[in-house]
């Protein structure tokens, strides 16, 4: 019969379209996916008191190498400054203040993260305002990214466990608020 | 008399060493503003989200123009400029992503899709004349069937059913 063959013609030509919508669908599906988990983590909060760090590298203007890995045991004060940020000069004075008085325990360190800056400008801020401490540029803001640094000054204290003690937005206005803040990652 | 010749001595030599200062400024930075903007507004400002280096208004902006002139100066390619600041501030910085990495889905998924929705609505419609060959009534090479025929066929489906 002619009308049996014509409909078996039918299903095989409708199949093939059906199979590449079905790859459409999964591939939109995926990017609609993908660009929601961008906004996610686009939108996700500063990271909470309590939550693991992940490991992170600064390289000082000077060439040293600080790890978060190798300072394990260690209080870290992580501040992200930048030298065209209004408060960061007298906040940076205010830490290099507190620098001189721990330094010499040993078992605090302070890292300047220069945020989104120019090498000249950030080398002539540190030399302007006397400051000592470890200082090197955020390479690919990629530090900032994980601490989802909006705005300049933040201060992060990373206790000896490697977990987020305290957040600082804005800038320190004294010597005792770092203090306080370093005493609860004590 | 005399102290009108030299006010005019010290006018002279006022005049001649004014347009020369400005030429020696001048050949301190031979880039002019336009060369920089070029090549800023290809680049965001990464602390004021969406606008451009050439009209962001901020000190930092500000800062990453000089940067972009002293790097013309020294004689850096816009490429080498470009990756450059990709390197120091993330790919973000940039108004066209490089492709590497995770951008690369940028360039090759929306194409991709707009040619797989393409065959589909070209296998969907179908072409006018495939639309008649993909399902003919009758086979062309195939005679009619006359009415007796069909008269036939509907009686022997009518006894098959019975």
């Amino acid at each position: 019969m002619t009308t049996s063959n014509s409909s078996a013609t039918t299903g095989t030509k409708k199949r093939f379209p059906v199979a590449i919508a079905v790859i459409a669908g999964v591939v939109l599906i995926g990017l609609i996916v993908l660009f929601a988990l961008q906004m996610k983590n686009a939108k996700q909060d500063t990271l909470e008191i309590g939550s693991e760090i992940p490991d992170f590298t600064v390289t000082t203007f000077s060439g040293e190498t600080y790890q978060k890995s190798q300072l394990a045991g260690k209080i870290i004060l992580l501040n992200f400054w930048s030298s065209w940020c209004a408060t960061c000069d007298e906040e940076g004075a205010i830490l290099e203040e507190v620098w001189q008085d721990v330094k010499e325990y040993g078992d605090i360190v302070f890292i300047g993260v220069n945020y989104v800056d120019t090498e000249k400008d950030s080398l002539a801020f540190l030399e302007k305002y006397g400051i000592t401490f470890p200082n090197g540029p955020d390479m690919g803001s990629r530090i900032s990214r994980m601490f989802k640094v909006e705005a300049v000054p933040e201060t992060y204290i990373i206790g000896r466990d490697g977990r987020l003690a305290a957040i600082m937005i804005g800038a320190f206005q004294s010597a005792e608020e770092i203090y306080t803040a370093l005493d609860m990652a004590d | 008399m005399k102290q009108l010749k030299w006010v005019t001595l010290a006018l002279a030599v006022i005049l001649i060493l004014i347009p020369s200062t400005i030429v020696g400024a001048q050949d301190e930075s031979p880039i002019t503003d336009d060369e920089v903007n070029a090549l800023a507004e290809e680049l965001y400002c990464p602390v004021c989200e969406n606008v451009p280096l050439d009209v962001c208004p901020t000190k930092a902006c500000a800062q990453w123009r000089d940067l972009i002139r002293e790097k013309i100066e020294l004689g850096w390619s816009e490429k080498q400029i470009k990756e450059f600041f990709a390197e120091q501030y993330g790919d973000q910085v940039m108004a066209v992503p490089p492709r590497r990495g995770f951008n690369w889905l940028i360039y090759v998924l929306p194409p991709l899709v707009v040619l797989i929705g393409m065959v589909v609505v070209a296998r969907v419609i179908g072409k006018p004349g495939k639309i008649s060959a993909a399902a003919p009534l009758v086979e062309q090479n195939e005679k009619p069937a006359t009415p007796e025929e069909i008269i036939d066929e509907i009686e022997k489906d009518l006894r098959r059913k019975a």
